[in-house]
């Protein structure tokens, strides 16, 4: 029995090997036409294109991550490449040199790149509001932003100074600026009363530093008249001049991205934590749930008609305007100039 | 049989049971015991741990912040040039070999006017040691705005950083203790800088690591921020605080235990593990750094021996258990079967059977006492039945003696009537109703010679075979006495005599003797102590009046007087004994001789035979069910005369005496 077993195994091997063969055969034909035509396919259809996001790879970029990685760029004819980003790499700068087509900036840093003198576009406004907030100790007895005047209250540098400074002017309050860099512990240890905070990031990480939301008064800079909407895609205007399309295309890529990472959480963590750890980021992946799920919020606001993606010409105005009077800038573009629909109506 | 119906069952399921509850109470309050003990000695072990792995890197710790400090002082008290200031920080490093690198970090100007920046920093690289300048690595973000520089100088006292990867310049994780240095600008005290020592995070956490707790347990080191530092979750180590975990794992629990570490507390907790694993943790702060050790024990691994023994005891108690029920139904055994045979035996002799054999039971206890006394009891029963037997036998022999007594007697006594169907001038009827088999009761009735009839009743003293067998001989004496002598006092006195004669039992009879001159109506007659007859006549119903004479038999000389009256034709002489006049009903009331003259009074006249019945039915009405207690005798005779007109034709019917 065991040697009837045996013998028909080989009989059987033998058969397989034979069939094999013809079907390697057949594959390798295939495979030959398969890489000949999408060779040429990508030739003929694939533009190339490079994006840089504001900061190194985490859940705040998932939609752009997400959608090169599941082909989504491609589909919409873009072989895209995401550049280094994170501390010292300047994404409008990168625009300037032209090592980057597209680049994630807020709204307020464009502004005073535009009013400088350089030609940025906002193609799509995808952070509709600021998420911008600042965190005091309740302990510390400071409950209204007015009881913020006279302490110390850690800031960013450059542009992320504008929103908590057009607040402080706004009540007409004066603060000990301390710098920031990049983390909380200056707060947590009680160097500064007033922290800067990013809803999506380092408010997760205070909270993850063992302080109970209880503990903490939080201020949202998001009042009305205040709001500042954040991430935008930007391009230099020769850019687009040169190929509206591609612009186009990369904002439907994009956008196409972040509803897909939403409608698959799990999956876009996995991509982001994969890219994280491919730039060799230690990779919170709870963190990173808490910042796509706040990405969301920001993104999608209200209610579901509200089509993502679009600069209100209302939010563009509040901004112009808040950072004219700041003395921020000297002057602002047209809305339509700014976000780039003269071109599309000129041509 | 069912199983509640058998004593074996019984005795081994409650005994079983019994002893399985009381072991495995017992059982687990060793098991729960040893556990208390087993956690009192562990939470010791895991302090004395615990708190000697903290005073080692506390001892680390402390010689570095001492070490800054000292540098720090001696900033502050000596003037330094570049020169020195650099041996200095060199030597420092040197000569500590628990430092990794150490810098002083001047504020904006404060080395010099000409530079703004000035962080001379030594630091150790493979073995050796090597120099940068910290303006200068830090490529991005200058030292002015690093953990290590900034919150000491905003809070003006010695601080450990949060490890950190100490990009461009130490390249390692590390932890900085950092001590401000001033200077003195008249009056007021001026930030000079920051000094620094670094320690390589990587041989704290190999020591942390390095230490065994039992085979899966583990040491663990926290940040003031809950991170993870040393951890055998590699992953999470430097990336995860425990408040991360926590909401990973969505365990609030876990954030509260977090919350008290972070705080500087310490305690001996019962808990699911990072790794997770239920464990105790002992944890403990570092002050120092505001670090937190932790000293887990996996409970499975403790609970081991525990759990070893108490399996063994166990399968002892197991063992034991069915050793038990093995002893009990071998007892239950030893009990019930002579018991079980026992029942067979009796519910053999239950059915009746007297001779069924008793099992022999040897032993001495309840079992064979009972055994025993089945055995009297059964022979008792045996000798019971057989008395009774005999008894019954007996009394059938006597009762069907009797009846035969009762045929005799009754055949003794005139039944047939109309007795003298040929003679029209009187009309006798009699009865008697004896209350046992046999009566004492008689009554009779002959002719002396033609013209002459004698009748008489008779009642003897006492009940039964012996009256009757009295009676006999009275009523033989006296039919015998009166066809001779033709008188009755004669008759009464004769047949007293006989009867006196060896009277040793002393029975006595009443008699109430009459003879009747059928062509005269004239009727003689004597009483021996009987009630007095009744005369129905044209006057009406009465008690016949007459000398009551002593009874007949006890004395041998009495003498009776003869007495007579003259019965008129259509008058009727009614004669009865105390049967019918003391006949009871259920209220003991008597029957009574105003009753039964008045009942007569009432009685149809003509017929004797249906005037008899009458007064019968109103003494059984009277009695109402009551037993009857005394022979009722009755003897109702009717003078018509010689006389043709009186005469009923023969309407008469033949009646027979109740027997």
């Amino acid at each position: 029995m065991h040697e009837m077993t045996m013998i028909n195994t080989t009989q059987r091997n033998h058969k397989i090997w034979r069939e094999l063969k013809w079907i390697s055969a057949l594959f390798s034909l295939l495979l030959f036409c398969a890489v000949a035509s999408s060779a040429s396919a990508a030739e003929a259809v694939l533009k190339k294109a490079s994006l840089m996001p504001l900061w190194s790879p985490q859940s705040q970029f998932a939609g752009y991550y997400v959608a090169l990685d599941k082909g989504i760029f491609a589909r919409h004819g873009i072989d895209l490449k995401i550049i280094k980003a994170g501390p010292g790499h300047s994404p409008v700068q990168a625009l300037k040199d032209g090592t980057a087509d597209f680049a994630v900036i807020w709204l307020t840093t464009a502004l005073q790149h535009r009013s400088a003198g350089t030609k940025l576009v906002n193609v799509a406004q995808i952070i509709q509001r600021s998420s911008m907030m600042l965190i005091s100790r309740k302990s510390s007895g400071i409950q209204t932003i007015a009881d913020m005047n006279g302490k110390k209250v850690g800031m960013w540098g450059g542009d992320l100074s504008i929103p908590p400074r057009a607040l402080f002017n706004k009540h007409g309050i004066k603060v000990l600026e301390v710098p920031l860099a990049h983390t909380v512990n200056l707060f947590l240890r009680g160097g500064i009363d007033v922290t800067s905070a990013m809803w999506y990031n380092e408010y997760h990480t205070i909270i993850n530093s063992g302080v109970d939301p209880e503990e903490l008064n939080v201020f949202s800079l998001n009042e009305p008249g205040m709001n500042f909407p954040e991430d935008g895609i930007y391009a230099l205007e020769t850019t687009i001049h040169n190929d509206p399309a591609l612009a186009k295309a990369f904002v439907a890529a994009s956008l196409e991205g972040w509803r897909y990472a939403f409608a698959h959480p799990e999956e876009a963590l996995d991509i982001v934590i994969k890219y994280m750890r491919e730039a060799q980021l230690p990779a919170n992946r709870i963190h990173q749930k808490w910042m796509l799920d706040r990405m969301r919020d920001l993104i999608m606001p209200g209610t579901r008609q509200e089509m993502p993606g679009i600069l209100k010409e209302k939010d563009y105005e509040a901004v112009g305007l808040s950072m004219r009077k700041g003395g921020l800038i000297r002057n602002y573009p047209d809305y339509t100039v700014f976000s780039g629909r003269s071109d599309a109506v000129g041509k | 049989m069912r199983w509640e119906n058998s004593i074996a069952i019984k005795l081994v399921l409650v005994i079983s049971l019994c002893s399985t509850l009381i072991f495995a109470v017992t059982l687990g309050y060793n098991y729960y015991h040893s556990r208390v003990i087993l956690e009192k000695e562990l939470e010791n072990n895991a302090r004395n741990l615990a708190m000697s792995l903290v005073y080692r890197v506390e001892t680390e710790l402390a010689a570095v912040a001492k070490v800054t400090e000292g540098v720090a002082s001696s900033l502050e008290t000596g003037r330094f040039s570049e020169q020195e200031l650099l041996s200095l920080i060199r030597t420092t490093v040197e000569k500590n070999p628990g430092i990794y690198g150490s810098t002083v970090a001047f504020e904006p100007y404060a080395f010099n006017a000409a530079s703004r920046l000035y962080a001379p920093y030594f630091y150790r690289e493979k073995g050796k040691i090597a120099f940068s300048r910290l303006e200068n690595s830090y490529q991005y973000v200058p030292y002015l705005y690093w953990d290590w520089y900034q919150i000491p100088r905003e809070l003006g006292k010695l601080e450990w950083s949060e490890p950190y990867f100490d990009e461009g310049a130490g390249n390692i994780l590390m932890s900085t203790c950092s001590v401000p240095f001033y200077g003195k600008s008249g009056t007021t005290k001026k930030l000079k800088g920051i000094v620094t020592a670094d320690i390589s995070l990587d041989s704290l956490t190999k020591l942390v690591s390095s230490v065994k707790v039992l085979k899966t347990g583990y040491a663990a080191l926290l940040s003031r921020n809950g991170m993870l530092l040393a951890h055998p979750l590699k992953d999470a180590v430097m990336n995860e605080t425990f408040f991360s975990i926590a909401e990973a794992r969505n365990d609030p629990s876990l954030r509260k235990l977090g919350k008290k570490m972070v705080r500087g507390e310490s305690g001996f907790i019962h808990y699911k593990s990072l790794v997770g694993f239920s464990s105790w943790m002992y944890y403990a702060p570092i002050r120092s750094t505001g670090w937190t050790l932790a000293i887990v024990f996996p409970e499975t691994e403790l609970l081991e021996n525990v759990r070893r023994l108490s399996m063994t005891m166990a399968a002892m108690g197991f063992a034991g258990i069915l050793l038990l029920i093995a002893a009990v139904v071998y007892i239950a055994s030893t009990i019930t079967k002579p018991l079980r045979s026992l029942a067979a035996a009796t519910d053999e002799i239950a059915s009746g059977n007297f001779n069924a054999e008793l099992p022999t039971v040897r032993s001495k206890d309840e079992v064979g006492v009972l055994a025993h006394d089945f055995h009297v009891m059964m022979e008792s029963l045996k000798e019971y039945i057989k008395n009774l037997t005999e008894t019954t036998a007996a009394k059938e022999r006597i009762q069907s003696e009797l009846k035969m007594a009762t045929d005799i007697q009754a055949s003794l006594l005139p039944r047939l009537f109309p007795a003298f169907p040929d003679r029209s001038e009187f009309d006798i009827y009699a009865s008697m109703d004896p209350a046992k088999e046999v009566g004492g009761d008689f009554y009779d009735f002959f002719f002396i010679d033609d013209t002459h009839l004698c009748f008489l009743i008779a009642d003897v003293s006492g009940k039964g075979v012996p009256a009757a067998l009295y009676m006999m001989v009275a009523k033989t004496l006296l039919k015998s006495e009166g066809q001779r002598l033709g008188e009755p006092d004669q008759i009464l006195n004769c047949v007293n005599k006989i009867l006196a004669v060896d009277n040793d039992s002393c029975m006595f009879a009443t008699v109430f003797c009459a003879i009747l001159n059928t062509e005269t109506g004239d009727v003689r007659f004597a009483n021996a102590g009987h009630n007095p007859p009744l005369i129905v006549d044209s006057q009406g119903t009465r008690y016949l009046a007459l000398k009551p004479g002593f009874v007949l038999g006890p004395m041998p000389d009495t003498v009776y007087e003869a007495e007579r009256i003259i019965l008129q034709p259509g008058d009727t002489l009614f004669l009865y004994t105390d049967g019918v006049t003391e006949a009871q009903n259920r209220e003991e009331e008597l029957y009574g001789e105003p009753r039964l003259r008045d009942a007569l009074q009432r009685a149809p006249k003509d017929d004797v035979a249906e005037m008899i019945h009458c007064i019968r039915a109103e003494v059984t009405r009277h009695a109402n069910g009551a037993p009857q207690s005394d022979d009722v005798t009755m003897v109702a005779i009717k003078y018509r005369g010689v006389d043709a007109q009186y005469r009923i034709p023969t309407r008469r019917h033949m009646n027979k005496a109740v027997s």
